[in-house]
């Protein structure tokens, strides 16, 4: 009776309970510390006390806001991006891949065995002002072209400017948009093809029609695995960037490591959490999709 | 010189400490932050704040004593430095003067390049020490600043034996004995000091240059770095305004922030340490500089110029210091004073290129330039000999200026005013 009881009430409780304790050691206590902390005044030397000082959420907010603002932009502008090269590579090694599928898979993760820092900086050489792409630029005599369109500086420089860092936002955070889409691609069934060319839908339409909205969740996917960590990096804006391009990652780090302000640091990190994850859920209200998290990890 | 072709800024990059997992436990799960949750408060740090107050300077001398008594000579030395910040032999990856200590010692050393930055390290130590953990280091170099002031004024560092100094005593200059920073050489020997003055491209500038001001040039628009530090940046704008730190007020302060705002507009980027590689290859004309880094440049094939301004230029020292729980002290005071023999430290100034604590290398060079057998030797070893970045002559000194020392209360008012300038 009693492992009855236990088979179908309990177990599947005790199944979840490493799951639940991960999330509670790793997440929700230090996320509950850094919301202790937010809320302290005091200094590295004297200590911090908890004083449920609030109005350090609206100093934090008001002197860092044009950094949040902008790493949002920037963060936008990425992923849109991203989404913009991703799809078709995606489309392309799920229904064109054939063999390769895994080669070509392996291909595009192929970078990441390289440290992320080492793969800014060789963004650098290659951005500098005598670098491969200003050279190319120049030869085909585009620069005047770009400086119209605010993509190089006055000066016609690339590195330093907001057109790099995205850039390597883009290049260092594609892959985690292919890998969604490439799922959520490699799942429709090519029947399903066959049936919408059988009832007279041509190529586009059945791209249209049948092959994009079942891809969707994979897109939703894409967004949050690539919005999310392109809006809160740091290294990107401290190589690439120059004066007028630094991200909310810096200033948070900045306000830890040397400024030792623990309250202003925590107080950041918070003020982002929220405005992304409202962003998100915007985001899934417009999607359509009240269950959007449900589809995307369908 | 050294065989590397990697540009320095770039391989101090690279050289970033990975977190071991132990580590990194440490730091998220059991300091002072993982600490606040149960009991709603982060202790301070300074002595006082703990405990109550201060000892008397004889009981103080007495503790150290004993302390040091019981200090025995073990055979192992754990080194904390800059990367690229030692003599470097012909594998690459060994450094002769490491060797030599240990085959004269017995001490064994674990040399590591683990510090980038004064303020990131700090960062990362202070929580261990305050904690009453050691670093796992026995010797450590910092730079004299807001850093090195803290480490001192919370009693993260072992005072010095003293009596265990004598080559210090006889060889040191007299800029790195008794500094503003630490009298009497309480806590720290020094490693090499530099200057922070102007590196740039005669060529590219089109014209010599002579001032901080010659910084607010318009045609330099795009062209000219500077440091994002609340050092350098800071105190080289109160030169340029005409103003020496060490003794410059709030008012000061103001307006040398409002210089600063001035010439934000020409600004390329705020740098770290990253600005070797754009001013050798000419995305920079001309940038705040460390006058080690710009020889070490020339000598890798750049021709670039370094200027103490008219105005003058912060002068600073990287300092070897004992943190506390050092697990080998008594052989990191070996090491420290070992190196002031001048044989020892002309070793290390061949390679290092920043100023020398011992100005006696300057003969050791000259000798050495005269009996150079090939003409690439006594070219490099008259350089070296008679180099103003190496050896300051006389008059340089008069314009160069240490950091100003803050208190808590300036550091914050500082902070806010210079902050802002590179962090936007």
């Amino acid at each position: 009776m009693i492992s009855r009881i236990w088979r179908t009430r309990l177990a599947p409780y005790a199944l979840i309970l490493p799951g639940w304790l991960w999330l509670v050691i790793f997440f929700v206590v230090p996320t509950l510390s850094m919301l202790s902390v937010s809320t302290m005044t005091g200094n590295d030397l004297d200590g911090f006390k908890q004083t449920f000082h609030l109005s350090t959420y609206s100093d934090a907010w008001s002197e860092y806001h044009t950094q949040i603002v902008r790493s949002l932009v920037y963060g936008l502008i990425a992923t849109v991006l991203c989404l913009v090269i991703a799809y078709p590579v995606a489309y392309w090694i799920a229904f064109r891949g054939g063999r390769y599928k895994s080669s070509l898979l392996f291909l595009l993760l192929l970078p990441f065995f390289v440290s992320f820092v080492i793969r800014t900086q060789s963004w650098e050489f290659m951005l500098d002002d005598h670098g491969m792409v200003l050279g190319t630029l120049r030869t085909f005599h585009l620069v005047g072209v770009m400086k119209t369109l605010h993509l190089v500086s006055s000066s016609g420089t690339i590195l330093q400017t907001s057109t790099a860092v995205i850039g390597g936002l883009v290049y260092n955070f594609l892959p985690f948009t292919v890998l969604p889409i490439y799922v959520a691609l490699e799942r429709v069934e090519p029947s399903l093809l066959e049936a919408s060319s059988d009832l007279y839908a041509n190529k586009f339409h059945a791209f249209r029609k049948v092959v994009f909205p079942l891809s969707l969740p994979g897109i939703f996917a894409a967004v949050l695995l690539t919005f999310v960590p392109v809006a809160s990096d740091y290294v990107n804006a401290q190589i690439l960037g120059g004066t007028k391009n630094t991200m909310i990652g810096t200033a948070i780090e900045t306000e830890y490591f040397t400024n030792l302000n623990y309250p202003v640091a925590a107080a950041l990190s918070f003020i982002l959490m929220a405005v992304l994850l409202i962003g998100v859920f915007l985001y899934a209200r417009i999607l359509g999709t009240e269950d959007a998290l449900e589809m995307a990890a369908a | 010189m050294s065989e590397l072709q990697l540009p320095p800024d770039l391989l101090r990059g690279l050289t970033t400490p990975r977190l071991t997992r132990r580590r990194a436990m440490q730091l998220g799960g059991m300091s002072a932050l993982g600490l606040a949750l149960a009991g709603c408060s982060i202790s301070g740090s300074s002595p006082s704040a703990s405990s109550g107050g201060k000892v008397s300077l004889e009981v103080a001398r007495e503790q150290i004593a004993t302390f040091w008594a019981s200090q025995k000579k073990g055979s192992q030395l754990n080194f904390a430095n800059w990367p690229l910040y030692i003599d470097v032999g012909s594998k690459n990856s060994d450094h002769p003067t490491l060797d030599m200590f240990t085959k004269q010692t017995g001490i064994k050393v674990k040399y590591d390049e683990v510090i980038q930055q004064d303020d990131t390290y700090y960062g990362k130590i202070a929580p261990q020490l305050k904690q009453g953990d050691g670093t796992g280091y026995d010797l450590m170099v910092i730079t004299n600043g807001i850093y090195l002031d803290d480490l001192i004024e919370r009693d993260y560092l072992i005072p010095l034996d003293q009596s265990a100094m004598p080559n210090f005593y006889a060889y040191a200059s007299d800029l790195v004995k008794d500094t503003s920073y630490d009298r009497g050489n309480a806590y720290t020997m020094a490693w090499a000091s530099g200057i922070t003055g102007i590196g740039y491209d005669p060529k590219l500038v089109g014209k010599k240059i002579t001032s901080w001001n010659d910084l607010l040039d318009p045609a330099l628009k795009g062209k000219v770095g500077m440091f994002g530090d609340t050092e350098d940046l800071p105190n080289a704008a109160l030169c340029a305004i005409g103003v020496n730190p060490e003794t410059s007020t709030e008012a000061d302060w103001k307006k040398a922030a409002d210089w600063l705002k001035k010439q934000r507009p020409l600004v390329r980027k705020y740098y770290q340490q990253d600005y070797v590689a754009p001013l050798s290859k000419g995305d920079l004309y001309a940038s705040q500089a460390w006058s080690g880094d710009i020889f070490q440049a020339n000598a890798n094939g750049a021709h670039l110029e370094f200027v103490v301004p008219d105005e003058g230029a912060p002068i600073w020292t990287d300092n070897m210091c004992i943190p506390q729980h050092a697990a080998h002290a008594r052989d990191a005071m070996i090491y420290m004073d070992w190196v002031y023999q001048p044989k020892i430290a002309a070793l290390l100034a061949d390679y290092i290129n920043y100023i020398t604590p011992v100005p006696a290398t300057q003969q050791i060079f000259a000798a050495e330039a005269k009996d150079a057998t090939s003409s690439d030797d006594r070219d490099y070893y008259t350089t070296l000999s008679t180099s103003p970045l190496v050896f300051p002559a006389q008059a340089d000194y008069s314009k160069l200026h240490r950091y100003r020392v803050l208190s808590a209360a300036e550091l914050t008012t500082w902070n806010n005013l210079f902050e802002p300038i590179y962090q936007s």
